[in-house]
């Protein structure tokens, strides 16, 4: 049985759903109308305050699976019906205060915020508070409380705030497209805009590999989704889509930690290129160490250009857990080689929409990449092969990396880096926390992702990066990895 | 002069099946019988001749599945030296 996280993932895969299952039969123009009324059938309202109010924020999802607005450069917008204005107003006393003679709040509070009216109970001065939350921590009744949307919380550099008529609005310019804040809204109102439409056509023009074959590439976060089924099962089930082949963008990363270790001897400190997020914001809000940013191609690019490189008319679908690629997609370094972006989500809904049951279908292998290109969905993977890539082409550097995600460690390492004070050479960067496996695009998010991915990693019958690079016919020297090459 | 493209599947099933030993075999053949000008060995990704025991190489065209280290010797000799005109 299919499972998310939460129900707001499961109206949004309803809606992919349709919106593949419609035009992969050629019949969305006519049916894209009722597409509403299929998520809200009604006449009850199950999710908000009517059903015409359901089917207008379902229309609106319909929009964003086609691709939504193309006057707005972000990948992310938001549903204005459906963002419920949240209150905010930071931190806030509550009805539980108690009125206690300790006024440890107060106490607490360096800016002396803090009085206690004829009720007895404590009152914050909005015009002196400053949100530093010790107030908070000092009240033993936990009656002081940070009231903040969960879409401005989860962004940790502060690219999303409430509009003066109280509807959140994303700053364009500040987003890295990580996604977190699509994930954290408890309504949905954050939605990434969907490729699926293009991943039917590349899929049903290629006319079953008569015309030119078709290749999804898999994010390594892969084997810590689809709980239901076996990996195998899921292999098959792509393939049972119409892919000619399914190929791990592990073996692309096994490259580029070939080569990112070798440049990183040579200029002795870099920070990595493989999130999308985090180099946009690197380049955006840390524009001096935008040159340290590593010249190699992302693992999905990587690997991309080596499968068109083999195959010069083959087409290349991403899958994974990210937004961020489908910014990267469009990007000049990747986009000769990826061809489309989709997310797990939209895997399932394509699956689901072609009644391919995963479950049902028999397991077929997928082994390309090492063990070290595997555990790259996972914070601290990335330095553990840059490492290890050192070690296999016998280059004598030893690499302190800084291992960091979330884009608020990011934020720290970056700043540290930038006033020359990093305890490190190498910064592996990743915008989500715990890495790829914490992408807002996962069909789950659970504490055994990371033991699933590094058990994956296991698995693998090259134990070697080279190896790994060797089994393919890649050599790190044919099959570059740097931008431009 | 005669030349023809030699693609050996490198995807998940025959990798699995030791398409690495298969590519060893056939760098070495093309260096034994001199062909380093004729034959170009490429890799390829799923040939769809997965079914098989034994790897699928593509020989020009034509999809040969079924090919091991040990078969490899053969398989120049069937199918490489006769599209050469040898």
């Amino acid at each position: 049985m299919t499972k998310f996280d939460t129900l707001v993932q499961q109206l949004k895969y309803r809606v992919l759903k349709e919106v593949a299952k419609d035009y992969w039969d050629g019949t969305l123009e006519e049916k894209k109308a009722g597409i509403p009324k299929v998520i809200a059938p009604g006449p009850k309202a199950t999710m908000r305050c009517c059903v015409y109010k359901e089917r207008a924020i379902a229309a609106d999802r319909v929009k964003l699976a086609l691709g939504g607005d193309k006057s707005n450069p972000n990948l992310l917008e938001v549903i204005e019906a459906a963002c419920d204005e949240c209150p905010f107003g930071g931190i806030t006393v509550t009805s539980d205060c108690r009125g206690c003679l300790a006024h440890r709040c107060a106490q607490a509070c360096r800016l002396n915020c803090i009085s206690f009216g004829d009720d007895l109970r404590a009152h914050i001065d909005k015009n002196k508070c400053v949100n530093c939350g010790m107030c908070m921590k000092a009240c033993q009744f936990g009656a002081i409380i940070n009231r903040r949307r969960p879409c401005e919380a989860s962004c940790k550099i502060g690219a999303i705030h409430a509009r003066p008529d109280g509807i959140s609005e994303i700053d364009e310019e500040k987003c890295t497209r990580c996604g977190q804040c699509s994930y954290a809204c408890p309504f949905g109102a954050i939605m990434d805009k969907s490729y699926i439409t293009k991943c039917i056509d590349i899929i049903k023009e290629s006319e079953g590999g008569a015309k030119y074959k078709t290749y999804m590439i898999v994010a390594p976060s892969i084997s810590s989704q689809f709980h239901y089924a076996k990996l195998g099962q899921v292999v098959t089930g792509i393939k049972a889509l119409g892919f000619t082949d399914v190929v791990e963008a592990a073996l692309g990363a096994d490259l580029v930690a070939l080569n990112e270790a070798k440049d990183l001897s040579e200029e002795g400190f870099c920070t990595s290129s493989c999130c999308p997020a985090f180099v946009r914001y690197v380049n955006t809000a840390f524009p001096t160490l935008a040159g340290k940013v590593s010249q190699n191609l992302s693992p999905m690019a990587a690997i991309a250009k080596y499968i068109k490189h083999i195959d010069p008319t083959g087409k290349t679908v991403f899958v994974g857990p990210c937004i961020a690629k489908k910014m990267e997609m469009f990007r000049e370094d990747s986009a000769p080689y990826v061809d489309c972006v989709i997310t797990f989500e939209e895997l399932q809904a394509l699956i689901d929409a072609r009644d391919i049951d995963l479950t049902k279908l028999e397991e077929k292998p997928l082994d390309n990449a090492s063990y070290y290109g595997r555990i790259f969905a996972r914070s601290g993977g990335l330095s553990d092969a840059v490492r290890q890539a050192l070690k296999e082409q016998n280059i004598d550097f030893e690499v302190k990396p800084v291992a960091v995600s979330g884009l608020d460690q990011c934020k720290m390492a970056l700043t540290q880096a930038k006033n020359g004070r990093l305890q490190g050479n190498f910064i592996e960067g990743m915008a989500c926390p715990g890495g790829c496996i914490g992408g807002p695009c996962c069909l789950t998010h659970e504490v055994r992702d990371a033991a699933d991915v590094d058990k994956y990693g296991h698995e693998s019958k090259e134990t070697t990066m080279l190896g790994a690079a060797n089994a393919a016919m890649a050599d790190p020297k044919i099959a570059s990895t740097r931008k431009g090459e | 002069m005669a030349s023809v493209e030699l693609s050996i599947c490198v995807g998940s099933s025959c990798h699995l099946k030791g398409s690495r030993d298969v590519i060893e075999k056939a760098r070495e053949e093309i260096i034994r019988l001199g062909l380093q000008n004729e034959v170009t060995l490429k890799a390829a990704f799923c040939l769809g001749q997965c079914g098989h025991d034994g790897v699928s190489v593509k020989v020009g065209e034509k999809v040969v599945p079924g090919v091991k280290p040990e078969t490899v010797s053969k398989l120049f000799e069937d199918q490489v030296l006769p599209l050469l005109g040898k």
